[in-house]
């Protein structure tokens, strides 16, 4: 790992003003960053710890739906009786992905921010448009199994790994940003990810200094989903 | 900045690069816990945080400041073993012993888990009981590897504590 500044931010505003400066990353689970980071894939100057923010809660919303924190751990959300009972979706693709050792630790802002990546992404030996723009794409003649088919880009054919998203995607859910100047905007989960294009380095709508404070679920549909 | 391993107070000072499972083996000389992939994908380094089984691999001790963690060393000792130790050894679970702390770490929270009724990938039902069954076992022990293949005992000795303690 490269030397970096490590800083616990204690409010949000002040996570967000830390996370706006250049070369600076935001941990929370820390099971897609650190690893990247050992990797010398990810080389932050300044990691900002957001976990004394709390925002771990998962609450109901005034309309029937459910409301889960940014730190919320993925365990947590899957486990709990509300998201089992009313979106099972959500906790079977939770589930179905990582470890009980990683899902105890990724959260749910993590998660959804987790890199798009490949393995000539993860291999700094190899050119990579996303990790160091301009330089090339290994992936794309090279080993291309398991790459993108759809929304690839002359410059990235990586696909996104994560499957909490895609359930949340099939649920309507919402993703709340809060930015450095203490204002929020909301972003639909099935927006809130970019393809490649231009900008592969740019794996989703994030401006510098943005941080996810929560997820947000429609009241539930019913019926059986999975 | 103190963080609490196996009941012990201990200042938390320090490079911030340093793992958990760093400050564990290398500053505390901890050595129980194993550094397999140092990736997050071996489970070697498994310890319990707070009761809850993390890969120390991928965590930061700066980032436990007041956490109360759990090494192979907390769990029980040569003398005084605890009751998964001793099935471990009963039912010859392992081959080169390098994942087995990991091993009883993981099964030790799996077994909170299962008496928490959480579900996992082989649950048939969300909501409900969980039984204690191979499948349920082999399923929750996934994110421990075991390169000798020495699952069929250490499914086994897992197996048998299972029966004992949730039935």
């Amino acid at each position: 790992m490269r030397p970096f500044e490590y800083t616990r931010a204690d409010r949000l505003e002040h996570a967000a003003q830390l996370s706006e400066a250049q070369e600076a990353m935001a941990i929370a689970g820390g099971t897609n960053l650190l690893d990247l980071m050992k990797l010398q894939v990810e080389t932050p100057a300044n990691l900002v710890d957001i976990n004394p923010l709390g925002m771990g809660r998962i609450e109901d919303t005034d309309d029937s739906g459910l409301r889960i924190g940014a730190l919320a751990t993925n365990t947590a959300t899957a486990v709990h009786q509300r998201v089992r009972a009313d979106y099972p979706v959500l906790s079977r693709a939770i589930l179905a992905g990582a470890t009980q050792q990683l899902r105890n630790k990724a959260t749910t802002g993590g998660n959804l921010c987790q890199r798009t990546r490949c393995y000539y992404f993860t291999n700094i030996d190899h050119p990579c448009n996303k990790r160091e723009p301009g330089s090339g794409c290994g992936a794309i003649d090279g080993i291309a199994r398991l790459h993108a088919v759809l929304g690839t880009s002359p410059q990235c054919i990586a696909t996104y790994p994560g499957d909490m998203a895609v359930a949340m995607a099939a649920l309507d859910a919402k993703v709340e940003i809060a930015n450095a100047e203490g204002a929020s905007r909301t972003v639909p989960v099935r927006e809130f990810h970019r393809l490649p294009g231009d900008t592969p380095w740019r794996d989703n709508v994030l401006e510098d200094g943005e941080i996810i404070t929560a997820v947000t679920l429609p009241a539930p549909v019913g019926g059986t989903q999975i | 900045m103190a963080i609490t391993i196996n009941g012990q107070e201990h200042d938390l000072s320090g490079d911030p690069r340093t793992t958990l499972l760093d400050y564990l083996r290398d500053d505390l000389r901890l050595t129980g816990t194993k550094k397999g992939c140092d990736h997050g994908q071996c489970g070697a380094c498994t310890v319990l945080v707070n009761g809850m089984r993390i890969n120390s691999c991928l965590t930061l001790a700066v980032m436990h400041d007041g956490d109360s963690i759990t090494t192979i060393e907390g769990l029980g000792s040569l003398g005084s073993p605890s009751t998964l130790q001793k099935a471990f050894v009963e039912h010859d679970g392992y081959q080169c012993g390098f994942c087995t702390p990991g091993q009883i770490c993981s099964a030790t929270a799996m077994m909170a888990e299962i008496r928490a009724g959480w579900p996992s990938d082989a649950s048939e039902e969300l909501e409900g009981p969980i039984g204690a069954t191979s499948e349920e076992i082999r399923e929750r022990m996934s994110g421990n590897l075991c390169r000798c293949g020495a699952y069929a005992n250490i499914l086994a000795a897992i197996g048998e504590v299972a029966e004992e303690e949730l039935s």
